[in-house]
C-alpha cells in the first residue's frame, strides 16, 4: 500500500528525517511514536506531500508520489489527513465541512454529499450536530467531524497527527472509539500518537522514531514488552 | 460674528443633490478598489517574483505620491496618454480605484496572513486546489477579521473625495463652494457640506458594524 524508500528531509540545515525505509501493508494500523522532535510529524506530513522530501522515493498503491510527474492534488484526495487542533473550516457548518471538498473536489451533487456527509456524522456519533458551527462544539466533537470530514473523500488510508494531544482527558475516549471502530473496518491507517495503551490495543505495528531514524519497527506485544534499543526502552519508561 | 444660516436655506437641496453624485463615485470607486485590492493582494502572497515585485511597485507608489496629485495626472494627463480629455467623473472613479486598491490589499494581504496556517493545511490535505482554496476557504475567514479595516478605507474615500471638486465635478464640496461664492458667504454652506459628511461617514459606520454582527454569527 505504502512504500518509503530511504526518505530523507531537511529544513535548511537541519535534517530531520535522515532516511527513513518502510511500508505499510493494506488495512495495516501503524503507531508511529517517539520522543518529541524526533520527525513523526514530518514523516506523516510526508506521505502526502504536505512536506516536500529532501530526497527519497514514496508510493502509495504502486504509484510513486514523490515522482514530479506525479498530480499531488490527486495523491492528497485519496489520503485523509487528521491533525492535532482539527482545523476545521470555522465558518461551515459540521456538515458543510464534510461535503466541501466532495463536492468541489470530486464533483459530486449536492444531494449526494449532504447524504454521504450525515451517515458519516452519524458514524462519529454527531448526527444531531450538522448545522452547528464548530465554535459551538467541543474539542473531542471538533475532532470527531474532522475525522468525518477526511472520511467524506473516501480516502485510501488515513493519516493521524496525535489526534487526541490537544484535547481535554475526558474527551479522548470517543474519538479512540472512534478511531478504533475506523480500524476494524479495514481502513489503513498511520497513527502518530503518545497514547500508549491505544498504540498497544490498536496499532498491528509500531514504528520508533528517534533523531529522525526509524529506530524499530515491531509489533505491538514485543516492542511494549521487549524493546531491542536503549532508545525505546528509555522512552517507554518515561512514557509508562 | 456675522453668521447668517438663513441666508443658504434656499441652497440647500442644492448642496444635497452633491451626495448622490459623492456616493457614486464613492461606492463605483469602493467596488472597483476592492476587486483590484484582492487581485494585488493575491499577487503579492504568490510565489511567482515578478507578480510580488510588481504588486509591491504599485503598492508603494499609490501610497507614496498624494492623491489629488494622481488625480490631476489623470483628468489632465489623459490628452497626452489616451489622446483624448476623459470625463472628469471617469477621472474620478479611475483614480479613487487605482488609489484605494493599493490601501485595500495591503489590508487584504495582511487578513490573508493571518488566517491560521492550519486551514490552508487541512484544504491541501483534502487536495484543494489553490484557487478554491483561497475563495471557498481563506478569503472569507480573511474578510471578517478585516471587515473593520475595510469600513475605515472606505470611509476615507468618503471623506478624501471631496478633492474631485477640484476637477470640476459638482459633488457635495464644490456645491457648497459654489454657493459660497454665490451668496459671498462661505462659511455657512461649507459647514453644511461638513455636516452632510460627517452624517454619511456616521451612516456607514453604523452600517459596517452591522455588517459585522452579521458576519460574526459563526462565533
Ligand atoms: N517547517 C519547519 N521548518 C523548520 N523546522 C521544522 C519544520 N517542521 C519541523 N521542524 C523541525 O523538525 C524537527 C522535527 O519536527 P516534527 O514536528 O517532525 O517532530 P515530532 O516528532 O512530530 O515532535 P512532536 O512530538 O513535538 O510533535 C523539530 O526539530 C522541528 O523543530
Ligand atoms: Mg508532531
Amino acid at each position: 500500500m505504502i512504500n518509503v524508500e530511504d526518505l530523507h528531509k531537511s529544513f535548511g540545515k537541519l535534517e530531520v528525517l535522515k532516511g527513513i525505509t518502510t511500508s505499510i501493508e493494506e488495512g495495516e494500523v501503524v503507531a508511529i511514536i517517539g520522543p518529541s522532535g524526533s520527525g513523526k510529524s514530518t514523516f506523516l506530513r510526508c506521505l502526502n506531500l504536505l512536506e516536500i522530501p529532501t530526497s527519497g522515493k514514496i508510493w502509495i498503491n504502486n504509484q510513486e508520489v514523490t515522482d514530479k510527474k506525479t498530480n499531488i492534488m490527486k495523491i492528497r484526495q485519496d489520503v485523509g489527513m487528521v491533525f492535532q487542533h482539527f482545523h476545521l473550516f470555522p465558518h461551515k457548518t459540521a456538515l458543510e465541512n464534510l461535503t466541501y471538498a466532495p463536492m468541489k473536489v470530486r464533483g459530486m451533487s449536492k444531494q449526494e454529499a449532504d447524504k454521504l456527509g450525515q451517515e458519516l456524522l452519524e458514524k462519529v456519533g454527531l448526527a444531531n450536530k450538522a448545522s452547528e458551527y464548530p465554535t459551538r462544539l467541543s474539542g473531542g466533537q471538533k475532532q470527531r467531524v474532522a475525522i468525518a470530514r477526511a472520511l467524506a473523500m473516501n480516502p485510501e488510508v488515513m493519516l493521524f497527527d496525535e489526534p487526541t494531544s490537544a484535547l481535554d482527558p475526558e474527551m479522548v475516549k470517543e474519538v479512540l472509539e472512534v478511531m478504533k471502530s475506523l480500524a476494524h473496518t479495514g481502513m489503513t491507517m498511520a497513527i502518530v500518537t503518545h497514547e500508549m495503551g491505544f498504540a498497544r490495543e490498536v496499532a498491528d505495528r509500531v514504528l520508533f522514531l528517534d533523531g529522525g531514524v526509524l529506530v524499530e519497527d515491531a509489533p505491538p506485544a514485543e516492542f511494549f514488552t521487549n524493546p531491542k534499543s536503549g532508545r525505546a526502552k528509555e522512552f517507554l519508561e518515561k512514557m509508562l | 460674528m456675522n453668521l447668517d444660516f438663513t441666508s443658504i436655506l434656499p441652497s440647500l437641496p442644492y448642496i444635497l443633490k452633491g451626495i448622490g453624485i459623492t456616493l457614486q463615485i464613492v461606492l463605483l470607486a469602493g467596488l472597483l478598489g476592492f476587486a483590484l485590492g484582492i487581485i494585488i493582494a493575491l499577487f503579492k502572497i504568490s510565489s511567482v517574483k515578478l507578480l510580488k515585485w510588481f504588486s509591491d511597485a504599485y503598492t508603494s507608489i499609490f501610497r507614496g505620491t498624494p492623491l489629488i496629485l494622481q488625480l490631476a495626472l489623470i483628468y489632465y494627463g489623459s490628452p497626452q496618454i489616451f489622446g483624448f480629455q476623459i470625463e472628469p467623473f471617469a477621472a474620478a472613479v479611475l483614480s479613487f480605484s487605482l488609489n484605494s486598491g493599493a490601501y485595500i490589499s495591503e489590508i487584504i494581504r495582511a487578513g490573508i496572513l493571518a488566517v491560521d496556517k492550519g486551514q490552508r493545511e487541512a484544504a491541501m490535505a483534502l487536495g484543494i486546489p489553490y484557487k478554491r482554496m483561497m475563495w471557498d476557504i481563506i478569503l472569507p475567514q480573511a474578510m471578517k477579521n478585516i471587515l473593520p479595516a475595510l469600513m475605515n478605507e472606505f470611509i476615507t474615500l468618503t471623506k478624501e473625495s471631496a478633492i474631485v471638486s477640484t476637477i470640476a465635478i459638482t459633488d457635495i464640496m464644490r456645491r457648497a463652494y459654489i454657493v459660497g461664492g454665490h451668496q459671498y458667504r462661505f462659511f455657512e454652506p461649507l459647514i453644511f457640506a461638513g455636516l452632510i459628511y460627517y452624517v454619511l461617514v456616521m451612516t456607514l459606520t453604523l452600517i459596517g458594524k452591522a455588517v459585522e454582527r452579521r458576519m460574526r454569527r459563526s462565533d
